[in-house]
């Protein structure tokens, strides 16, 4: 861990773990150093072995606190994911009554104003269960509570309910989702699959310009390890170069023109990536500055 | 003879929600705002289904629904979870001790559940 993590982290010098590293990396360095150097001078054996037993005595000292910052690291890293579950957890029971009362609202007589007004708040509930969701997600990853509940599914009927589901959506920006139907039973976790191909392709459809489309599709290489290979491509407005080694992270919304005119918690793709991850499977992009953007991934599902 | 179902959630807002919304496929809802009371009115009625979320006062879920299942007045009853707490293995240890389904209440819309509710019932 680079010297800036550990600024970000609040960690003092002496507290982070690289900078022991190096401290005891010299420490043992010098000492052996030393320690050849005085038994080459002297041939009394007590002094060589006062050198040695100080050498490492320091380097245990320091090892110990290397070891002691890990763990704090490590700790609070483990508290940070729980609270993250916690407090989503709490959030989920009033949204969900939230989105539940709405539904009921809806059913009412409502003039155009209220209808609006209402429809507005149903817009911005829904965004905030998908961040918490989002959040639950992430902190399930790094707990490594990540556990898949794999069954038998049609992959092409999963991404056309997808498609059903995110029309909204993609009429709002005008953009085209072409998809060939194709009968694909593959033995994987659908839910979780799910939720990867829907942040997939909810991105390809925020990133695209206006009066676009969107191509997804499917290939079944044999003999391969990886054979089912699912491709989502936009002619929208690309990633940067500088920027995609940084896309698979946790909250990062790449710098570009659309950036505050689209929602996204940058949480999308961190969690894409540790779902197909989970499968086995790999996840890539290609992607050229206002050409487009393709994101594929890779399962090594078994196939019927 | 109206259907009638025991709602178990400590929840003010949800009771009325999903209280109204039954009512109004013609179920009769009783509620019960806690565990205790939950047990105690599903062994002085005759109950069709029970809904029962798991984070209650005075006892908690799993144990309500442990009870249920092991009396002889009430383990034949169906019982669903409708809950915000998810993880496989609280959903693995609900339809081991008998639990019919497991709903987390964020992923539905209300009228999903209430169909799923009347196709468990009939």
């Amino acid at each position: 861990m680079p010297f800036k993590e550990c600024k970000q982290l609040n960690l003092k010098l002496y507290e982070c773990p690289s900078f022991l590293f190096v401290i005891m990396g010299i420490v043992t360095i010098t000492g052996i150093i030393a320690t050849y150097l005085i038994a080459s001078v002297y041939l009394g054996p007590e002094i060589v072995i006062i050198a040695v037993v100080l050498v490492t005595l320091i380097s245990i000292i320091i090892g110990h606190f290397v070891v002691q910052s890990v763990a704090r690291i490590a700790q609070a890293d483990q508290m940070k994911s729980e609270f993250v579950s916690i407090a989503s957890h709490q959030l989920r029971t009033p949204l969900s009554s939230l989105n539940w009362t709405l539904e009921a609202i809806f059913k009412t007589d409502l003039d155009q104003k209220q209808l609006d007004y209402v429809q507005m708040l149903q817009e911005s509930s829904q965004k905030m269960l998908k961040l918490v969701n989002d959040l639950l997600s992430v902190a399930k990853i790094e707990q490594i509570r990540f556990e898949l509940q794999k069954q038998k599914f049609n992959l092409g009927n999963l991404i056309k309910q997808i498609i059903q589901e995110l029309k909204p959506l993609a009429n709002a920006s005008n953009t085209q989702i072409l998809f060939k139907p194709q009968n694909l039973i593959i033995f994987a976790d659908k839910e979780k699959i799910k939720i990867a191909l829907e942040n997939l392709i909810i991105n390809a459809i925020q990133y695209s310009q206006k009066h676009n489309k969107i191509i997804i599709k499917i290939r079944v290489r044999a003999h391969c390890n990886r054979p089912v290979q699912i491709s989502i491509q936009d002619f929208g407005i690309g990633i940067i170069k500088e920027q995609q080694k940084y896309i698979f992270k946790k909250f990062f919304r790449a710098n570009n023109s659309l950036r505050h005119q689209t929602q996204g918690t940058g949480l999308g793709l961190f969690i894409s990536q540790a779902i197909i991850k989970a499968h086995k499977g790999k996840v890539w992009f290609v992607s050229q500055e206002n050409k487009g953007t393709t994101f594929f991934f890779s399962l090594p599902a078994k196939l019927s | 003879m109206k259907k009638t179902i025991l709602f178990i959630e400590d929840e003010g807002h949800l009771q009325k929600l999903v209280t109204q919304a039954l009512e109004e496929q013609g179920f009769l809802v009783l509620n019960a705002l806690d565990g205790q009371i939950g047990l105690e009115k599903a062994m002085m009625q005759r109950l069709d289904l029970i809904l029962l979320d798991l984070i209650l006062p005075k006892k908690d879920g799993f144990e309500v629904l442990k009870k249920l299942k092991t009396q002889e007045q009430t383990k034949n009853i169906p019982v669903i979870i409708l809950t915000n707490l998810d993880g496989s293995d609280y959903v693995q240890k609900a339809l081991n001790l008998g639990a019919t389904t497991y709903l987390i209440k964020a992923n539905y819309k209300l009228e999903e559940i209430i169909e799923k509710i009347k196709r468990t019932i009939i």
